[in-house]
């Protein structure tokens, strides 16, 4: 995100959804060209090698400054099934921008913004980008229509298979549809990317929950091959007093409740307590900024320096006048008669040795038990897994991460593939979006060696 | 503050900087702005007999989100009656008595057309003549301009024509839409021209539009060929004056005109031959006021060389422009890749590997660090991955000792000398 690009920063209290659009501004045509020209055309990009789903992105631009928009954006989608919502959502500094030659010679380019700016185009003109492969008669379930599940089934059905997603919720797209804050992803953008995959003829069967609604055997033996693309569970408890208390939210969950109107207005004026110093925690902090509230902390047992959320949202987050408590740890939620949230007890932290993962530890300090108001806690701390689906599909896994081969995606299961946030955690893989679409493509190439076996890869 | 005056064949001005013969020129109230901005001279748009201008007249070249790298047009010469236009001249030349107030004149090529035309436009004070043997278009369908201009004979005939009434210097100004263009400058010295000016624009069609289909520019749906100028003419301009100025034959002044857009553009036309600089594109693209730069850059440029005055620095090139055949065979440079500048866009590599003599490896260090490096063995000194290379000091050509120089002509001549 580039901060000095987004010029209405102010918080309105009367209309929130105003507050929930999309923040960034579109480049302009003119400033779409001038930056495309800046791009150098590097040969062998580093830009490409720093794009998990490696985006010829030299050549997206290229298309760009010559005027073939439509070009452009199946540049982009041809690599990466959710090019339009990665665009918007990448790290960019952390991946292309930061790897793009102009950064140790002037700046480098905006790419983030510059896909953004092809996607747009095709979702203005409603482009019909691909089509799907001559029918090759097997069939494919994918459980999960986030992002790894969608470009699973992309790609999938561009190389002729008969794919049925299986999702949860009432629309796919998974966290680009439900979880990330709309201020920079609006759902409509998730929303046609899911459009372009169901255009293929892949079935979308929402609402549908395997293990209630139709259980894994029954997919097992219906389907030639099936792709675990379930992503990871809701916030777990803090396992710390009061946590049921009327006021205590789920971000996940919170964020989603942000993502279609109408807002929730009792925030407004109202403070704000976080508990959790990653990305997700960010985007329930600043979601409540701009849902009204008066006041948003954000508590974290370690320091700033051990923080996981990435260097610009948490630059994002001051920004938004979000305030950081530091080595603070909560012990417990007080509430009032009837039941609310009214604070959070605390004890002050200071850090000890390193432990397992190499940050250092925090100790409790003695007698340094304080309490902060607060009218809501937001629990941060991570995502649950979905331990008992993953068991019911009989699949190895440590502590929810399902273990695969990584040449294949196969897991202990052969005919069981998984991909995105899954498999993510114990040293495998990233929780990035890109990355999801990335692994998501990777089973369908290797579903399509496996179950079709010809050599190269064609697609249309 | 070097001195920047100039006497041009005999025509004075306090800087080199002149407005071509072009729409800048136009009318009285136009040069006069031009004068205030600071330029030295201005060539009065053509004054012929008045002419019908079509609408829908200019076109451009963009090249890469750049406007305007090259500048393409088919307008004729001065639409206004000529009493008007030397009315103006005049009053101009009063208001400005130290500018160089040239006319540019075209008429049908006879005699007495020539004569009667020099006289009345001396009669309102200019302090030269530019005649124009160079239009393209339109002017040239009535067998004047570059009809004219592309017979030598013409081009003799005329110049003595105009010289025969003339009491001011006569510069003749050159159509580039020609094979030789020292062919029509011998024949403008044997007519007696006090100098010559280069070039005219070349033949151009701008462009074609991709929905309409119809020509750039169109007029009500058709299109004629145009006059190109601007930044994308100059290697062709400076070509053409180098030419002239090192023919000795062609012993009078130049002024030099094509794509000059700033003052390195008109310290190189000096350099290699021009006495005087003319330009249009860039003042039409924005305004009168680059000549503020134009006349600050070179007097910083002249004090930094040490020269106290533009004069010195006319033709100082001239002399090291030659034929292949005097080049020296055995001169030898090859492209050196300074690691710490480079930022490692490939671009050098792929340009040598696609197309011209592989010899830029991208290679990897034992720290995992990718670099470039020329396998200067292999390496022939073209130049084009220092072309190529976006970042300034990158690439340096570095020259290598090679053995005794040795031209084509030399070699040729030692060949044929019968062994001893």
């Amino acid at each position: 995100m580039h901060m000095n690009r987004m010029k209405d920063r102010s918080v309105s209290l009367t209309d929130l959804t105003k507050n929930f659009l999309e923040m960034e501004p579109d480049l302009t045509a003119k400033e779409a060209m001038d930056e495309a020209n800046r791009c150098l055309y590097c040969y062998d990009a580093p830009c490409i090698t720093a794009c998990p789903t490696s985006i010829n992105i030299p050549s997206f631009i290229k298309k760009i400054a010559s005027g073939n928009l439509k070009g452009s954006a199946k540049v982009i989608m041809d690599a990466n099934p959710v090019g339009a919502s990665c665009a918007r959502v990448c790290p960019t500094e952390e991946l292309c921008e930061g790897a793009c030659v102009l950064n140790d010679a002037s700046q480098p380019i905006m790419i983030g913004n510059l896909q953004r700016h092809a996607a747009n185009w095709a979702i203005h003109n409603n482009a019909q980008l691909f089509k799907a492969g001559a029918r090759n008669g097997k069939s494919v379930a994918i459980i999960g229509g986030g992002p790894a599940g969608l470009s699973s089934a992309r790609e999938l059905a561009r190389l002729g298979f008969d794919v049925t997603i299986f999702e949860a919720k009432d629309k796919a797209g998974g966290l680009d549809t439900h979880g990330i804050v709309s201020f920079r992803l609006p759902q409509r953008v998730s929303m046609w990317e899911v459009e372009q995959v169901e255009s293929l003829g892949v079935m979308i069967r929402t609402n549908t929950i395997v293990g209630r609604d139709i259980g894994p055997e029954e997919i097992l033996t219906a389907y030639d091959a099936v792709v675990l693309a379930i992503g990871m569970a809701s916030v777990p408890p803090l396992g710390i007093e009061g946590e049921t208390a009327r006021g205590v939210y789920d971000a996940i969950e919170f964020v989603e409740s942000t993502k279609t109107p109408p807002m929730d207005t009792h925030l407004t004026g109202k403070k704000v307590v976080v508990i959790g110093a990653g990305n997700t925690a960010i985007d329930a902090a600043t979601c409540s900024v701009r849902l009204g509230a008066a006041d948003v902390k954000m508590l974290y047992r370690r320091t700033e320096a051990e923080m996981t959320a990435y260097e610009f949202e948490y630059e994002f987050a001051k920004q938004e006048g979000v305030e950081f408590r530091w080595l603070t740890q909560p012990i417990g939620i007080i509430q009032d008669e009837e039941g609310a949230v009214k604070g959070v007890k605390c004890l002050q932290m200071e850090l000890g040795a390193a432990d397992e993962s190499g940050r250092r530890r925090p100790i409790p300090v003695e007698g340094s038990e304080f309490t902060i108001e607060a009218d809501a806690v937001i629990r941060a701390i991570g995502q649950a897994r979905y331990v008992k689906l993953i068991e019911a599909f009989g699949l190895t896994h440590k502590w929810g991460t399902v273990k695969v081969d990584l040449n294949t995606y196969q897991t202990s299961n052969a005919k069981v593939y998984a991909a995105g946030d899954v498999i993510f955690g114990d040293g495998q893989g990233d929780a990035m979006v890109v990355t999801a679409a990335e692994q998501g493509k990777q089973t369908a190439y290797s579903i399509y060696k496996q179950l079709v076996g010809l050599g190269m890869v064609q697609t249309s | 503050m070097a001195d920047l005056r100039v006497n041009f064949a005999g025509i004075k001005a306090p800087n080199p900087f002149w407005l071509a013969s072009a729409p800048p020129t136009n009318s009285g109230y136009q040069v006069q702005r031009a004068f205030e901005a600071g330029w030295g001279g201005a060539v009065w748009k053509t004054l012929g007999d008045p002419v019908i201008n079509t609408s829908s007249r200019f076109a451009a070249m963009h090249f890469n989100g750049q406007r305007v790298a090259g500048f393409n047009n088919i307008e004729l010469i001065t639409d206004r009656p000529l009493e008007v236009n030397l009315k103006e001249i005049y009053e101009t030349k009063k208001r400005f008595p130290n500018h160089a107030v040239i006319a540019s004149l075209m008429v049908e090529p006879k005699q007495e057309k020539w004569h009667e035309i020099v006289k009345k436009v001396e009669a309102a004070g200019v302090d030269g003549l530019e005649l124009n043997f160079g239009c393209p278009h339109g002017m040239a369908e009535r067998g004047m301009g570059a009809a004219s201009g592309q017979v030598p004979e013409l081009v003799e005939k005329q110049t003595r024509w105009a010289k025969e009434a003339a009491n001011t210097p006569v510069i003749v100004k050159l159509t580039p839409n020609i094979t030789d263009i020292t062919a029509t400058a011998w024949a403008a010295v044997q007519g007696g021209a006090d100098a010559i000016s280069m070039i005219n624009t070349i033949n151009s069609l701008a462009g074609v539009d991709l929905d309409s289909w119809n020509t750039v520019p169109h007029v009500a749906g058709k299109g004629a060929h145009g006059g190109y100028c601007g930044p994308a003419v100059k290697p062709i301009a400076l070509n053409m004056v180098a030419e002239c100025a090192r023919n000795p034959e062609i012993n009078i002044p130049i002024s030099g005109i094509g794509g000059i857009s700033n003052w390195k553009d008109a310290a190189e036309f000096i350099l290699m031959g021009a006495g005087s600089v003319q330009v249009c594109t860039a003042a039409m693209h924005h305004g009168f006021s680059i000549v503020e730069d134009m006349i600050d850059g070179l007097n910083n440029y002249l004090d930094d060389k040490q020269l106290a005055s533009v004069k010195e620095l006319i033709g100082r090139t001239v002399p090291r422009y030659s034929d292949w055949g005097n080049l020296d065979l055995n001169y030898k440079i090859v492209a050196d890749i300074n690691t710490d500048t480079c930022i490692n866009c490939n671009k050098c590599h792929i340009a040598c590997e696609d197309t011209a003599h592989q010899c830029i490896d991208m290679l990897t260090s034992p720290d995992g660090n990718k670099y470039l490096q020329v396998r200067t063995e292999d390496c022939v000194g073209c130049n084009l991955c220092s072309i190529v290379c976006p970042v300034d000091g990158a690439i340096d050509m570095i020259e290598i000792p090679n053995g005794p120089p040795m031209t084509w002509n030399e070699r040729q001549a030692a060949i044929k000398q019968p062994i001893a």
